[in-house]
């Protein structure tokens, strides 16, 4: 009946940027290392978790910031990305923090398929524990689609660089212009375990009436192969007019690349309306600011030529009803014919496995012709053969690719130790009083009402004179010092010991946002009805306490909306209620080699 | 005492009342009384009932004298009036206040010590002239702005925080207040809100003076072992009268009023109803002579009688009493509030 909040589990939950983020970024230790200048600590606790602290908080598709508590406060998350970035660029010098080449090898093998970011991360992990790893690339660039698929304007390749470079310096062997032609070669080279990060390198394509008639060849782009064009200096102008079919954020990336390559006029053409666009709002919004106009409802039909020259799209207005069951059905409206020079198709990638023999024991599902991977341990049906990052299960993004290295690193040392790649190695926490005096707390208690701070870009002129003009600024250090004080420091937790509690209802009355009551015992979806406050929030959970001693009911926590201000901890006249800093140990390759040695 | 002030931050869901103000609208400045005080949580209990009541802030006064329970004044209805008295002068304060503005509502606040002893004779002449207020009486049978002293409300043979019992007799303000003749006499609980509000909504709209005497731990002085007036003691021996439940006018006129068995229902001076619930005992709210023989019956067992003890509407409150003007001063013409010399030699004549 009682929540046990000894399962790492519960207070994790609590943490909803550490939640949401799959690699369980410790987001407000991190954030409050930044509020006390400790840039460096902050950058290597990131770099724990997220392993490319700088690339991230610039590109991250942030799931953790839909997730903050804070956005159900006051209306916006803490800028939690941007301020990895401020951890990324006042970090200093970090070399003697960094791993180094252990300067032993512990006698196994491992291949990696592709330099991206889920292949480094596995590279980050394993080599340390003196794994001898060897990455295959195709292209003569490490970094993978973070290099050429993200245009520098976004993303700064010194700061790619560092951070590639910091896990190939500890000795990885990265054989550039190499493309795995062939599984069966490989695994005949005799390694431990092969993990294949190559990514969804394969631009989708349309095909639609026209789309190789008169100069398609050189106006008609597919969108990853056009931006890495550009990316590797084969590209360096385009039309005037252009389209932009689909509206993911590769599309983004290509409609902005275009506005400064030449394109004067660029619109970005969507089926469907704002509503169901795949691109982060905040990349839609970077677009608009550049003049990109966003077209919704239009589905492509086919390209128009006069004279063989490129002369518009022609489209289906579409109108969209919803369904009760929230499906929604479109009615054609009627046909429009928009006028352009040059199309990039940005409608999505596709894996591209030709490479993999079907008789070698990995086996392909017969619908998408994807490989079977288990999604906890990675493994493929071939035990020694791991996928990870877009290889695994289709594209998503690189914070994704990231953990699915973590976790395939797990299985390979398992792997190669000879155990279970099944069984898991547990969370654990640390759970410590953040009382340090009498009205004392290790940590920023007092809620801080500043909206949150709006990122400084470059001027337009500016930012067009070239592709490599990164477009954002960082913050100021008067907007950093804001923005932290904005985080609600969701992990110092509200611990409650039942048997001091005198229920004076102290903690109810002085509550500001309602969290707390003291009620006779029910299951969770009748005390819900009978809180303080509305908890209608089922996504978060309610603590509810054992039998009180004085009266047998029971104390509710809704933590839906705790500021974790610890005013109840404050008013607490036994120490029922303190305040503890949760820390959840995430299991690590790495981390569960220190454990066993 | 806290490090920080509340956040201003409220939950979104938060209900409205009918002046469209939330429950964090009725709060006032941060406590600075100790963590986990009774007093605390009656300060929570008005604000939940000043907000069910629809009271605008502006039209109510917040009176009180010196101690403990004197300072919760500030801590609820930050837009309210208020005057901060000398020690046990508050109904004084408030009987000027009252003749003056009677369209005000009076609150006034007080402790064991500020009541019992310095401002005994006030308390007293309060109830004989029945002011219209309500008369909180935060009880924790200890002096705790001065470090723990018994008060003239502590039961013999409880005990000091060092173990020390008390041997003095103590004035039950209860059994007071029905000897003096108060229309509206009551005991509750701060660790009690769903007994404690809708008494604080009777009491509030009763005509005449309403004097609830409210249980209150100290947690820093009295609320160990040996103590009557601890949390634990107070819920171990509270003998309640009935579950009381307040019935605003406006919102009974929607409703059909059947014969309800087992309810005793009491029309307050606004329309307004107050209902009891039929308990085992059989007990007359309306019966003064009872109510006394109850509270001492108690007593007398070391248990402690909360709930509505008695209450008469029909009585008549300070201005009814003194036929005074219907008006506030404050509204009168200077003409007719200050008639001028002649008026006055004239009206020294009749004297004459």
């Amino acid at each position: 009946m009682a929540t046990n909040v000894s399962d790492p589990q519960y207070y994790h939950k609590v943490v909803d940027c550490q939640w949401g983020c799959p690699a369980h970024t410790n987001v407000p230790e991190y954030i409050r290392l930044i509020a006390q200048g400790k840039y460096a600590e902050s950058y290597l606790l990131n770099r724990q978790a997220n392993v490319f602290p700088g690339v991230l908080g610039r590109t991250c598709d942030r799931p953790c910031e839909p997730a903050c508590r804070r956005s159900r406060i006051d209306g916006k998350p803490v800028a939690i990305c941007r301020l990895k970035r401020v951890a990324s660029d006042l970090k200093g010098d970090i070399e003697e923090f960094l791993p180094k080449d252990p300067g032993f090898s512990n006698g196994k093998r491992i291949a990696l398929v592709g330099c991206g970011p889920s292949s480094l991360t596995v590279a980050n992990d394993l080599r340390p524990l003196g794994y001898e790893v060897t990455i295959y690339e195709k292209r003569d660039q490490s970094g993978g689609l973070m290099r050429w698929n993200i245009p520098a304007f976004r993303l700064p390749p010194d700061v790619l660089d560092y951070e590639v470079n910091a896990i190939l310096d500890t000795g990885v062997e990265v054989k550039y212009n190499s493309p795995v032609t062939s599984m069966k070669e490989l695994l005949a080279s005799g390694f431990d375990a092969v993990y294949v990060g190559s990514g969804a390198p394969k631009g989708k394509e349309l095909e639609l009436p026209g789309r190789h008639d008169g100069n398609a060849k050189s106006v008609i782009h597919i969108g990853i192969e056009w931006l890495a064009g550009v990316h590797f200096g084969h590209i360096e102008k385009i039309e005037p007019r252009v389209l932009i079919i689909g509206v993911g954020n590769t599309a983004m990336d290509c409609c902005r690349t275009a506005r400064r390559v030449g394109a004067s006029s660029v619109k970005v053409v969507a089926r469907r309306n704002r509503k169901y666009f795949k691109a982060s709002p905040w990349e839609l919004e970077d677009a608009e600011e550049e003049q990109v106009e966003i077209v919704e409802n239009h589905a492509p039909k086919r390209f128009v030529y006069d004279q063989g020259m490129l002369v518009g799209m022609e489209f289906e207005q579409l109108a969209w009803t919803d369904a009760p069951d929230g499906t929604q059905s479109s009615k054609v409206l009627g046909t429009t014919m928009i006028p352009c020079d040059a199309v990039i198709l940005a409608i999505g990638q596709d894996n591209s496995f030709q490479w993999i023999e079907r008789d070698i024991g990995i086996q392909f599902d017969g619908k998408w012709d994807m490989p079977v991977v288990d999604k906890t341990t990675h493994q493929s049906t071939l035990p020694g053969v791991f996928f990870g990052g877009d290889a695994a299960w289709g594209p998503r993004n690189i914070i994704w690719a990231v953990e699915h290295g973590h976790q395939a690193a797990i299985s390979i040392h398992q792997y190669c130790e000879g155990e279970s790649v099944k069984e898991r190695p547990a969370y654990g926490m640390n759970l410590v009083s953040a009382k340090v005096g009498m009205h004392a707390w290790s940590y920023s208690n007092d809620y801080n009402p500043s909206p949150r701070q709006k990122m400084q870009h470059e001027e337009l002129v500016k930012r067009f004179e070239s592709v490599h003009t990164e477009v954002e600024l960082g913050f100021t250090p008067e907007q950093t010092a804001r923005e932290v004080e904005r985080c609600l420091n969701c992990d110092i937790e509200t611990y409650f010991t039942g048997p001091l509690c005198i229920e004076c209802d102290a903690c109810v009355d002085i509550c500001p946002t309602n969290c707390l009551t003291i009620t006779g015992a029910g299951d969770e979806a009748d005390l819900r009805t009978r809180l303080s406050a509305p908890a209608r929030n089922l996504d978060q959970a309610l603590y509810v306490s054992d039998a009180l001693p004085q009266t047998r009911r029971v104390m509710v926590k809704d933590e839906d909306l705790c500021l974790h201000c610890g005013l109840c901890a404050e008013r607490c006249p036994t120490a029922a209620w303190d305040m503890r800093k949760f820390e959840l140990i995430v299991p690590l390759a790495s981390s569960r080699a220190h454990a066993t040695a | 005492m806290t490090s920080i002030a509340k956040p201003p931050v409220r939950h979104p869901s938060l209900g409205k009342n009918a002046l469209g103000f939330t429950r964090r609208d009725y709060e006032g400045a941060m406590s600075t009384l100790c963590a986990g005080c009774g007093h605390d949580s009656v300060t929570a209990a008005l604000i939940q009932a000043f907000w069910e009541l629809d009271v605008p802030p502006h039209r109510a006064a917040k009176m009180s004298g010196i101690g403990c329970s004197s300072k919760t004044t500030a801590y609820f209805m930050k837009q309210s009036h208020g005057f901060n008295s000398v020690h046990g002068r508050m109904p004084s304060l408030t009987t000027g206040a009252n003749a003056a503005n009677r369209d005000l509502m009076y609150i006034g606040i007080s402790g064991d010590g500020d009541s019992l002893s310095i401002g005994l004779g006030q308390f007293c002449h309060a109830i004989r002239r029945n002011v219209q207020m309500l008369y909180l009486l935060e009880n924790n049978g200890v002096y705790g702005l001065t470090k723990g002293q018994f008060s003239a409300s502590a039961d013999v043979g409880s005990t000091s925080k060092k173990g020390e019992p008390n041997i003095q007799k103590p004035i039950d303000p209860a059994l007071l207040a029905l000897s003096l003749g108060a229309t509206f006499v009551a005991r509750s609980f701060s660790g009690d809100k769903a007994h404690l509000v809708p008494i604080l909504k009777a009491g509030l709209k009763h005509n005449g003076f309403a004097f609830i005497d409210i249980i209150s731990p100290c947690v820093s002085f009295n609320d160990h072992e040996g103590s009557t007036k601890s949390y634990k003691h107070t819920r171990e021996h509270e003998v309640d009268l009935a579950p009381v439940d307040f019935v605003p006018l406006r919102r009974e006129i929607t409703a059909k009023q059947g014969p309800d068995a087992g309810v005793t229902s009491v029309t307050m001076h606004d329309g307004s109803i107050l209902r009891f619930r039929k308990t085992a005992r059989e007990y007359d709210p309306t019966d003064r002579g009872a109510a006394a023989s109850h509270v001492r019956a108690c007593s007398e067992r070391g248990e402690v009688a909360t709930g509505l003890l008695y209450v008469e509407e029909g009585g008549e409150e300070m201005h009814a009493l003194n036929r005074t003007v219907a008006k506030p001063l404050v509204e009168l013409p200077f003409e007719e509030l200050c008639p001028g010399n002649a008026r006055l030699q004239e009206l020294m004549a009749e004297y004459r």
